[in-house]
């Protein structure tokens, strides 16, 4: 029976809450907190990613696309109209929704390399759009001086309290989305992946489920994208490109892509990887996201995540 | 005998399934009385699986119309039939094979339960308690068919005889008023075979309504009460077992096929 | 008719606006797009021919022609060789790497699904294009054209000298192509493999030969597009990634599996691109053929010359 554990969501819980702390007291881990911001970021886009492709069988390569939606809108809304943040992260995943639902009916006949190929152009011409549309979206400079988050008069304007605040929203997209993979809904879209035609049959209405889970993976990204905006405070093209993209299929396919914990460790370790552990080799940077994916490809199907299973099963032998 | 007046709970009118050039099924005219298990046997090739899809919405008829209790349901997709009453098991068994045994029927409570995307993430109470409700059922369609003692086990661990077992039970969960059985027994041994066909019968108890292909005769003749015959698509002889079996339109397609192997 | 700001990268001459005409515009686009579409029908071509022999798709196409432009330079440019050396070595270096890629990356999986393959390919062309950052850096590198740059001049239009090297590349690719697999031995063998690969080896046809063999004549056809394309267009590390969505937009609009279909596909695709650039909007020029490829994927996924059927029957 597929059923997460409840204690391990608790350790997980406790040990985000603590993390600063624990980053203060230890010397040249500083910048840390720094970085799990952006690991929480990602981690929202590939807990989407994880139920849309691990559990539900479908592809996308085009996540970078929502992700710098929900950027753009973001960045647009607040710095030309000066409108609430908030307002306006809810209408960038408002927009993801609507194209993820223009670009899904039409894929839904698509299967395997013509999905893939389906999802990689739309992102890439959503990325060219970002770049073209110099008026709105400052072109290939970027946008600066957006403003940062605040709620109630309480500014999120440190990382500390920006890392809270992404990771509480990791933490409720997490819960909501496991409380999803065990429940009716969750077993009609793994029963998708496995066949379409059983699942169809059982009542289920595939076409609707498919344009549902990429509906949601597409506004997570969004959501994402806006944390992302009024972090950094300045947003630029060339974040949003195919190379992304790919970035986060390396995540989820490092964690485990059957496994919604595995979206959080792929998150985490490609981001460490990105942001600190490669910097001294960044002329190897590609070199060793390709070999990452190609590893797990060859020994490592089921991801991290997979591993204790991997060595149950040696052990028995 | 039942006091009833014998009711159709399934009429195929002038059915033609052209794929392209190649028609599959021609001129398709027949219907299936509730409560009664009906037979379609034939060669292999002769367009059986083609009417079960159908029947059950995989794909529309080129022409034709398909009623359900009286109702056109030709034009209607897969899961809205499924949600009227007709649910089916497949020649290759589908079942869910990254799920346990349970978790398969639970699938087939699908169509009878209602918990939204939303709502489930949210976990809502009445969430909980419809998901109380679909593995109670679950597990009693299991004790229904004999598989209760293996719920939790990985369903693509077990053996042949008795995941077409399964696959019955997840069709069964839909609440159906006819069930569509792709070769139940193909593939299985004598004491499969046996098992297969007296849990066709005690779904027959159930008043459910069972449309049968099979090409095990013995177990065609032993349950049926109607039999049907396709060969190229066409239907050449309809009637009784007795009937059937002495038909020389019926002998013939299968013999002539045997001569033509040579 | 307004000014069209050309893209360097493409367009090596500026035109002067003053005294060309409408048609002799038109003109111009048509012959940018068919010189650029004959390299979108030799990917195209390369694709096919690895996809018809194992029903992958190899996503890492674009890099055997970025690598084919890149090695050249470097034989040629950097390390003096003169072309009728370098063109053929360029051709047997971009060749290994493509039996490389069978050999190390897509042979070893033990359970190849459709998902896995299509991980496996992108994380090789990821690895190539790593390589070639760290090899090439990231600047992008010129090769003398063939015959010089004099342009000639055509009812107003202007037609490089590269460009009929180009032209006459794809013809010459496609002749020998088509002398390969209908008349030689190991051809037919691939095509063989192509139909039915259990028949294929119940006769004795080495089928995991043939799949090398088919990576190997991708890549080196790929090598070709890279090496006749980079006095047109220059070439840098990161360009395998578009040229391999074009190109698979070319076989996806011919028909996957199809030798016309690929031709007919790059041909099409490479002068929508340029008319929609020259006539919309020069800065969406690749867009054109990204919206080519969704509009076909979205309303005949069997494109010109496939099959619906077979379309249905495809395993992916």
């Amino acid at each position: 029976m597929l059923q997460i554990r409840k204690l391990p969501i608790i350790v997980f819980a406790l040990l985000i809450i603590a993390f600063p702390w624990i980053a203060r007291g230890i010397p040249g881990i500083g910048n840390y907190p720094d970085i799990m911001v952006f690991a929480g970021i990602y981690s929202l886009i590939t807990i989407g990613l994880s139920l849309l492709m691990g559990y539900a069988g479908q592809i996308s390569l085009g996540q970078a696309a929502f992700f710098g939606i929900g950027a753009y809108i973001s960045s647009i809304l607040t710095t030309k109209y000066g409108l609430n943040p908030w307002i306006c992260m809810g209408t960038g995943m408002g927009v993801a929704v609507i194209v993820a639902t223009l670009v899904g009916v039409p894929s839904l006949k698509l299967r395997g390399h013509y999905l893939a190929m389906a999802t990689l152009a739309f992102g890439i011409i959503v990325y060219i759009i970002f770049n073209e549309e110099g008026e709105w979206t400052g072109g290939p400079d970027g946008m600066i001086g957006i403003p940062g988050l605040s709620l109630f008069g309480f500014q999120f304007n440190s990382v500390e309290k920006y890392y809270y605040l992404v990771w509480f929203f990791v933490f409720a997209v997490f819960l909501f989305t496991i409380n999803i993979i065990q429940s009716r809904a969750g077993r009609a879209l793994r029963a998708i992946h496995i066949s379409e035609a059983a699942s169809n049959a059982m009542g289920v209405d595939v076409a609707r489920y498919k344009i549902m889970v990429f509906v949601y993976s597409a506004a997570l990204a969004s959501l994402a994208g806006s944390l992302y905006a009024h972090y950094l405070n300045f947003i630029n093209p060339s974040t949003f490109d195919l190379f992304f993209s790919i970035k986060l299929l390396i995540m989820i396919a490092l964690g485990g892509m059957h496994d919604i914990w595995g979206a959080i460790f792929g998150a985490l370790l490609i981001t460490f990887l990105s942001f600190e552990w490669l910097h001294f080799f960044e002329e190897f940077e590609v070199i060793v996201y390709g070999l990452i994916l190609l590893g797990v490809t060859m020994f490592l199907p089921h991801g991290l995540a997979g591993l204790p299973d991997m060595v149950k099963d040696w052990l028995r032998k | 005998m039942n006091e009833q007046k014998a009711e159709n709970i399934l009429e195929v009118h002038d059915i033609i399934m052209a794929f392209g050039g190649l028609m599959a099924l021609i001129n398709l005219n027949f219907k299936v009385a509730k409560g009664l298990i009906k037979a379609i046997i034939g060669p292999n090739g002769a367009g059986k699986t083609t009417l079960f899809n159908v029947i059950t919405g995989a794909f529309p008829p080129t022409e034709g119309t398909v009623r359900f209790k009286g109702q056109p349901i030709q034009n209607l997709k897969a899961h809205e039939i499924a949600a009227r009453g007709i649910s089916r098991t497949f020649q290759t068994v589908e079942l869910f094979t990254n799920m346990t045994v349970l978790e398969n029927v639970m699938v087939g409570c699908h169509t009878r339960t209602r918990s939204s995307f939303i709502a489930s993430g949210f976990r809502l109470p009445r969430v909980k308690r419809e998901e109380e409700k679909i593995r109670a059922k679950a597990m009693e369609t299991l004790e229904f068919v004999g598989l209760a003692e293996k719920a939790n086990e990985a369903a693509d661990s077990l053996p042949l005889g008795e995941r077409k077992i399964l696959e019955i039970g997840r069709a069964l969960a839909t609440e159906p008023e006819l069930v569509c059985l792709d070769e139940p027994a193909a593939g299985l041994n004598e004491t499969e075979t046996q098992a297969a066909a007296d849990l066709i019968r005690r779904i027959k108890e159930r008043q459910i309504t069972v449309l049968l292909v099979e090409h095990d005769m013995k177990v065609v003749m032993d349950i049926s009460d109607d039999i049907m015959v396709l060969n190229y698509g066409e239907m050449i002889a309809e009637g009784s077992p007795a009937e059937i079996r002495d038909n020389p339109k019926v002998i013939e397609a299968y013999l002539g096929g045997e001569e033509n192997d040579a | 008719m307004g000014v069209v700001s050309s893209p360097p990268s493409l367009f090596m001459l500026k035109l002067k606006m003053e005294k060309i005409s409408l048609a002799s515009q038109l003109l111009q686009y048509l012959i940018t797009g068919l010189t650029v579409g004959s390299i979108y029908a030799m990917v195209a071509i390369g694709f096919n021919i690895i996809y018809n022999v194992t029903e992958i798709i190899n996503l890492a196409q674009g890099e055997f022609v970025m690598l084919g432009g890149l090695i050249m330079v470097f034989l040629h440019v950097a390390a003096g060789l003169p072309i009728f050396l370098a063109f053929p070595l360029t051709i047997i270096v971009v060749t290994l790497v493509g039996m490389l890629l069978d050999r190390l990356a897509i042979r070893p999986i033990r359970q190849p699904s459709v998902l896995t393959l299509i991980i496996a390919t992108i994380a090789a062309s990821i690895i190539i294009k790593g390589i070639a950052m760290f090899i090439w850096g990231k600047d992008p590198f010129d090769l003398p054209a063939f015959s010089g740059r004099s342009p000639i001049d055509f009812f107003g239009a202007v037609i490089q000298p590269q460009y009929f090297w180009v032209i006459g590349f794809l013809i010459v690719t496609v002749v020998l192509l088509t002398l390969f697999f209908e008349k030689t031995i190991i051809g037919k063998a691939m095509s063989a493999c192509a139909d039915n690969p259990d028949a294929a080896s119940l006769v004795g046809i080495n089928v995991k030969q043939m799949i090398l063999l088919s990576f190997s004549l991708s890549a080196a056809i790929g090598a070709v597009a890279g090496i006749i394309l980079t006095p047109i267009a220059l070439m840098d590390y990161n360009r395998g990634a578009m040229l391999a969505v074009k190109g698979f937009g070319a076989v996806v609009l011919g028909g996957l599996g199809s030798f016309p279909g690929a031709i007919l596909g790059g041909l099409v695709l490479g002068t929508i691109e340029s008319f929609g650039a020259g006539l919309i909007h020069s800065g969406y020029k690749d867009a054109f053929a990204l919206i080519v490829l969704l509009a076909v994927l979205f309303i005949k996924p069997s494109g010109l010359l496939g099959s619906v059927e077979i379309t249905k029957i495809k395993k992916f």
